[in-house]
């Protein structure tokens, strides 16, 4: 369906594999027009660089959809990225908050959070924001009544059935539950967000003394 | 090299061009000048590369000073300096340019180009990613940027051109703006009321607004069924409508994707005049077809294209 005047989603079904493998399919297929191409959740956005028929275009888009791709290239080996987190109280102020809703101790929150191999189920909102599904039921917890002003780039949240790293100083309503030392953003850096759609994430904890070398 | 220096920023002033491309996957903004016409158009009238980085003045009253000589050329709003039309500037001469009367944002070419350096494949500032033109920030009072050797002599004699761009190019506010939009993808999902009351009633804008977005009052605009949606791409020019009913415009650095429901929205060829909104501005919108949109963007690029065969031909 038309996304304005130069643009165009792809509904394809709340799949991470279906999205994937649409996004790899239309990029294969260098559509022209197309300036770029970016996932979401249960959709791919196509960008164009003037307005095209929209008739004649989504046609294109099926024709690309129909033809079938090499497994090799369709099926990217996802990466499994190990990411360490510091759960203490000042790396995390919302942990009371999730302590109660929970009924969980920090420990057993940490525990929980570092048991799953998460999935990078898109990457957007703002620059390098990871959105990882798979977060255990026990720590779901709604988002902030008021979002903070301002959360530290490292923070690891809770928004509710979901979780994330905030990977830029910047405003927001998850729980932040902890804070890694990695740099999730830097622009200077090609790709400049450290985390892909269809990536593979765990988390390990660390402590205070840890998270300060690693930060170095 | 030559350089500008920022003796007076003014409430906001970016180094932009036409934005960053191929890292919305990435979750950043296409950025650039949020009339992206209008820095095309400036950049043309001094001689340079549409694609040239220049300055985005909000508001003003703003000044600067030119360490050698330039040709400079406006768009946007009427800031008492060169309302698209080029303007030779001398060695270490200051420049006032005062706050519009109506409308909000001016571009401002610089012959040369601001060269600041490329970051992920531009020079345009993204304030929220804290990157790109100068610092990654909003320019300040002091500030000095690096300015690119002219490429184009354009021939003209004494002060100011006798040559300029369109008047509804150079300035494009207007204190009764109606933008026309397409329908956006939950436009069937909103309440009859709704819609018909989104098109036939004035939205205010609000205090909250910026290169993101404005939030704007009016009408309250329900949908049949409130469902949550899965968030989707949204891109300049989308009026979303949050949770308490009430429109917001998004503009040029905004989210990638978003979870409100889309109305509708602006056309590209009239984001210029959702780019001079400011707060208090009273704003109404005109539905018309994705093939009129499309025919007004092909209409205005044959123009642009008549425009820039002009000014070969005075180049020298």
């Amino acid at each position: 369906m038309p996304l304005g005047d130069t643009a165009v989603v792809v509904r394809v079904g709340d799949s991470l594999g279906k999205v994937l493998a649409t996004a790899r399919k239309l990029e294969a297929a260098r559509l022209p027009g197309v300036v770029e191409i970016a996932p979401a959740f249960a959709s791919v956005a196509l960008f164009l660089e003037t307005p095209q028929p929209f008739d004649d275009f989504a046609h294109t888009i099926r024709a690309a959809l129909r033809r079938r791709l090499p497994a090799a290239k369709l099926d990217r080996p996802s990466r499994l990225l190990e990411v360490p987190v510091c759960y203490e109280p000042e790396c995390g102020p919302d942990l009371a908050t999730v302590v109660q809703h929970c009924r969980l101790s920090p420990n057993e929150i940490m525990r929980c959070h570092c048991r799953p191999e998460y999935r990078v189920r898109c990457v957007g909102f703002s620059p390098g924001f990871p959105y990882l599904s798979k977060l255990p039921r026990a720590l779901a917890t709604p988002r902030r009544a008021s979002p903070r002003t301002e959360v530290p780039a490292g923070s690891v949240g809770i928004g509710g059935a979901q979780t994330g790293i905030y990977p830029l100083p910047s405003p927001g309503g998850w729980n932040i539950i902890g804070r890694t030392p990695l740099r999730l953003f830097d622009a200077s850096r090609e790709p400049a967000a450290l985390l892909q759609t269809g990536d593979r994430v765990r988390f390990f904890a660390i402590d205070r003394a840890e998270f300060k070398r690693w930060e170095k | 090299m030559g350089k500008v220096t920022i003796l007076r920023a003014g409430p906001l002033m970016t180094v932009q061009d036409l934005g960053r491309a191929h890292h919305r996957h990435e979750g950043i903004a296409g950025g650039g000048a949020l009339d992206l016409h209008a820095a095309r158009v400036a950049n043309l009238l001094v001689g340079n590369a549409e694609a040239c980085a220049l300055l985005e003045i909000t508001l003003g009253p703003t000044r600067l000073r030119f360490g050698d000589e330039r040709v400079i050329a406006s768009c946007g709003v009427d800031n008492g300096v060169s309302l698209g039309k080029p303007l030779r500037v001398q060695t270490g001469e200051e420049l006032e340019l005062r706050a519009p009367p109506i409308g909000c944002r001016s571009w401002l070419a610089i012959s040369g180009g601001i060269v600041v350096p490329l970051v992920l494949g531009s020079r345009a500032t993204d304030l929220r990613g804290r990157f790109g033109g100068c610092a990654g920030r909003a320019l300040r009072d002091g500030d000095e940027l690096p300015l690119g050797r002219a490429t184009t002599q354009l021939a003209f004699a004494g002060r100011s051109a006798s040559w300029s761009a369109p008047n509804e190019w150079a300035q494009t506010a207007s204190p009764h703006p109606i933008l026309r939009i397409v329908r956006g993808s939950e436009w069937e999902t909103f309440a009859d009321e709704a819609r018909s009351a989104f098109l036939k009633s004035a939205y205010l804008v609000s205090k909250q607004a910026d290169r993101m977005g404005a939030r704007l009052a009016g009408a309250g605009l329900a949908r049949k069924k409130e469902t949550e949606l899965i968030s989707e791409a949204v891109v300049p020019g989308t009026i979303q409508v949050s949770n308490n009913r009430q429109p917001i415009l998004l503009l040029g650095d905004c989210q990638t994707i978003g979870g409100y429901p889309r109305i509708a929205h602006v056309i590209t060829v009239d984001l210029p005049l959702a780019a001079q909104l400011r707060p208090n501005d009273h704003v109404q919108f005109e539905a018309v077809t994705v093939e009129e949109a499309r025919a007004l963007y092909w209409a205005r690029e044959a123009d642009l294209e008549r425009f820039r065969v002009g000014l070969q031909l005075r180049s020298s």
